[in-house]
């Protein structure tokens, strides 16, 4: 038996545990660690508190729906102010933005948007005390929007 | 200002709504959302028309207000969550391009 083989087998055996234990709430992308850095206006942003749900595998890249949800008890004091949305190879980093009034009962929120292609998103929210959180999914989308023609 | 003509949109909210009880609404708006960037079969770009803004208040308090970006689907779907401790009315808006506005309202009565 070749050493050459076997090396190739613990090779794949490593790639395949690398793919695997990569952390998918790291930002991997300087353009959207810039928009992230912009918005947090140099204030720490943690990881955690907030889910951004959309599904890993995209078929229809036209209309995708997303839901981010923030852990909070939206008291008086204790309340998520802002979640924002940010992606990373569509012409724009934005991708909505909501505000929660005094009226709001729960950090969580839903909509459908557009995927140009296979890229990261990433979900922050700001509470009332200054705290900044996200979380950063990866998407790959099979059918592109913008390329009807 | 008045509404801009001819511009559906659907809101849904639970049948039942009960007091100091969170609930969801969801609402549908139909629009285009041409972002300025797409080429129509022609090869001339279709300007841009989208909504921008979108805003829900319960009896004049703001709910929530949401900033709509080009990468939002057409036919923009908005969902959010409301608490009503007391009957009132829900007031929908959305705000856009070419001074485009909508608005609806809907009556919360209390079970």
């Amino acid at each position: 038996m070749s050493y050459a083989r076997r090396d190739w087998i613990n090779a794949a055996g490593g790639l395949a545990l690398a793919l695997a234990v990569r952390p998918a709430s790291a930002v991997s992308t300087t353009t959207l660690q810039e928009a992230i850095k912009r918005w947090a206006g140099g204030q720490p942003v943690r990881v955690g508190r907030v889910l951004l749900d959309i599904a890993p595998l995209v078929e229809n890249g036209n209309a995708v729906p997303i839901r981010v949800t923030v852990d909070s008890p939206m008291s008086a004091t204790d309340r998520v102010t802002e979640i924002i949305v940010f992606n990373e190879r569509n012409p724009q980093r934005d991708v909505v933005r909501f505000a929660f009034g005094p009226a709001s009962p729960r950090a969580e929120v839903a909509t459908r948007i557009r995927l140009a292609t296979s890229q990261q998103l990433v979900a922050l929210a700001r509470l009332a005390d200054g705290s900044q959180w996200m979380h950063a999914v990866d998407v790959v989308v099979t059918l592109a929007a913008c390329i009807e023609n | 200002m008045a509404d801009s003509p001819k511009v559906r949109s659907l809101i849904h909210l639970p049948e039942v709504i009960r007091k100091g009880q969170p609930f969801e609404v969801r609402t549908t708006l139909g629009h285009p959302m041409e972002n300025g960037l797409r080429a129509d079969g022609y090869g001339n770009v279709v300007p841009r028309n989208l909504v921008t803004r979108f805003e829900c208040r319960h009896d004049g308090v703001l709910v929530c207000s949401i900033d709509l970006f080009p990468a939002i689907a057409a036919n923009p779907y908005l969902a959010f969550w409301v608490r009503a401790e007391t009957p009132g009315t829900l007031a929908f808006e959305w705000l856009g391009d070419n001074g485009f506005r909508h608005h609806e309202s809907r009556a919360i009565g209390l079970a």
